[in-house]
């Protein structure tokens, strides 16, 4: 029996994302016994501990020992439960690689994590606390369900849809200081389906996380220089959805990916294997941290920096509409 | 309380049959992981053939006891003795290791009935059993979970984040006893990474500690009853044992840790086995 959201998020104006996950979590415990929280000493900062408030006897603080906590995550399920397990995504991906794959993928634990501030979001703590790399060593792990929400109100969604979800599954938030892409939960969200939020036929954009909402922002000013640019919302990183990316190569011929991930590995990569398993010509420029480890600074500036803000990403819709990629324009010729 | 003398014969003539499996096995599968194997063997017989709470029609009946065996690289000795209590018919156990049975030389939940968790990979076993007993303690189980760990995984800082919860959330239901057997894949622990005094360390961390002879079956009998009755702290069984026990040229050889067997060895491995 799915339980959905049956209810509205309260003061989301007011709460950051984060906040809202904890919230919406919350919730969930109420309605469903089995839930439990987790986290390494990251209560306050990854905000499960407001399910700690409501649910004290569900929620369990394993102190700074990720690894165990995977661990004990695996085994609770034995007893039935869906442990959520929620730390920073350097420490959940990077540090608990092995724990992630072995005590939770392959033994088929249905443990969700929920890791925050990903990417460059953490931007002024530096590269310790970035995670960049995330995506590849996640969508890399058999089994593994890989989800990175738009903003807060996907979250909501992506929260309740992985505890409905039977199997291990990786969602990635921010630090939660990004602006909303929606304005409220009526919207349609499902895993694995791309949400398109702009039609379009000259070129696509195909992004996650918070490059979502800077990539309608880059369309909208496109759109004004009379450009007609698709924007997908990917934010099921894997299952991919193969349907939605083919659609922008045979309809668009042009793509750009933007991701706050290294450009090897995740988003970009996940989309290029489908274009280029499917033998369709198509322009690709991945954007994201280019293979290099992020300086520190504010969010934005490195969002700037790494063209995934939407002057970023509204410059490389004008590079790639220029490249001149095929010998004559024959659409019909290709293999 | 000393075992009768009729229990002592029944527990001492399964261990040794088992480890005459462990032996046959090795010589089909063309490898195996003998010196643990043969480490473990009397305690392990001890949990199966007398305490534990398990079924081999219903290998995933929900209230049967878990026993996760953190020292993956011992499932040789694992899969023989399920397979010598029909979790799955013990001739499979010739395929042990070959492409295409359900016998990797680690053992696979999702494939082998009667294993509860996927282990190999050093410290993970520890920390999934020890969340199965937190399971159990939070869902009202009355199960019991049995962990078995090696002593050269303890050199892995998992075992001791491990440690740290089991004290801190007083998982008295369950009963861990660790493999001393003193040799890791190189060599001697002591000289490799010391883990000496391992019983004060697990009692530092707020542990019982019970240190015993691992191949004395009264001994292993009576540290797993005073671990089911201990109430208020996690209990450490550290079982001194002998790698390679039994077999008098593979004991206390490092280099027996994984090895094959031709029938030659097979059968001086049996006759040293069978005291001839």
């Amino acid at each position: 029996m799915p339980i959905g959201i049956t209810w509205t998020v309260d003061d989301a104006d007011t709460m950051t994302a984060n906040e809202i996950y904890g919230e919406v979590l919350t919730r969930l415990g109420d309605e469903n016994p089995r839930i439990l929280a987790m986290t390494a000493d990251l209560a306050g900062s990854t905000k499960i501990g407001k399910f700690q408030k409501k649910h004290p006897e569900r929620f369990f603080n394993f102190g700074i020992a990720e690894t165990n906590m995977m661990g004990f995550a695996s085994g609770m399920c034995e007893a039935g439960f869906i442990p959520v397990v929620s730390t920073f995504a350097a420490f959940a991906a990077l540090r608990c690689a092995e724990h992630v794959r072995t005590d939770v993928a392959y033994n088929r634990r249905n443990v969700k994590i929920i890791a925050t501030h990903s990417g460059t979001s953490f931007g002024p703590a530096g590269t310790t606390h970035h995670c960049t790399e995330d995506l590849a060593v996640m969508r890399a792990i058999a089994t593994m369900t890989v989800i990175v929400p738009a903003d807060a109100y996907e979250t909501a969604k992506a929260t309740a849809a992985v505890i409905d979800h039977d199997g291990p599954c990786y969602v990635r938030i921010g630090r939660s200081f990004e602006p909303p892409l929606w304005k409220d939960l009526n919207f349609d969200w499902e895993i694995g389906k791309a949400i398109t939020l702009r039609e379009g036929t000259d070129i696509t954009v195909i992004a996650c996380g918070p490059s979502v909402l800077h990539a309608v922002e880059a369309a909208d000013r496109a759109e004004r220089q009379g450009l007609k640019v698709r924007v997908l919302d990917m934010h099921t990183i894997k299952p991919i959805d193969r349907d939605a990316v083919m659609a922008a190569v045979m309809d668009t011929r042009r793509i750009v990916t933007a991701e706050d991930h290294n450009i090897v590995g995740g988003l970009g990569s996940a989309v290029a294997e489908v274009v280029a398993e499917s033998g369709k010509g198509c322009v690709l420029r991945k954007l994201g941290v280019a293979d290099v480890f992020s300086p520190h600074g504010a969010p934005e500036d490195l969002q700037h920096l790494h063209k995934i803000d939407a002057d970023g990403i509204e410059e490389t819709i004008a590079e790639v509409m220029k490249m001149d990629f095929e010998q004559d324009e024959d659409w019909e010729d290709e293999v | 309380m000393p075992l009768s003398a009729e229990e002592h014969k029944r527990l001492a003539d399964k261990a040794k049959h088992i480890r005459e499996r462990i032996v046959e096995v090795t010589e089909r599968s063309g490898g195996g992981h003998l010196g643990g194997s043969l480490s473990q063997t009397d305690f392990l017989v001890a949990i199966y053939y007398k305490y534990a709470k398990v079924d081999p029609k219903n290998p995933r009946w929900e209230d049967r006891d878990r026993i996760v065996l953190s020292k993956g690289h011992g499932g040789l000795g694992h899969a023989t003795i399920l397979g010598d209590l029909g979790f799955f018919p013990d001739p499979e156990l010739d395929k042990f290791n070959k492409t295409g049975s359900k016998f990797g030389m680690h053992l696979d939940r999702m494939k082998v009935p009667g294993v509860d968790a996927s282990t190999g990979s050093l410290a993970h076993g520890f920390a999934i059993g020890l969340g199965m007993a937190m399971g159990a303690k939070l869902a009202g189980k009355d199960w019991h979970t049995y962990i078995v760990l090696s002593d050269g995984e303890c050199q892995e800082g998992t075992i001791w984040e491990g440690v740290m919860a089991g004290a801190m959330f007083k998982l008295t239901n369950c009963t861990c006893i660790v493999d001393r057997n003193r040799m890791s894949l190189d060599g001697p622990t002591e000289e490799i990474m010391a883990l000496d005094p391992l019983d004060k360390k697990f009692e530092a961390f707020g542990w019982r500690t019970i240190v015993i002879d691992g191949h004395d079956l009264n001994q292993v009998c009576d540290a797993l009853e005073a671990a089911r009755a201990e109430t208020e702290k996690p209990v450490m069984i550290v079982a001194n044992t002998v790698k390679g026990k039994g077999v008098d040229f593979m004991e206390d050889q490092p280099k027996w840790h994984y090895g094959g067997l031709d029938s030659e060895m097979a059968a001086r491995a049996l006759a040293s086995l069978r005291g001839k």
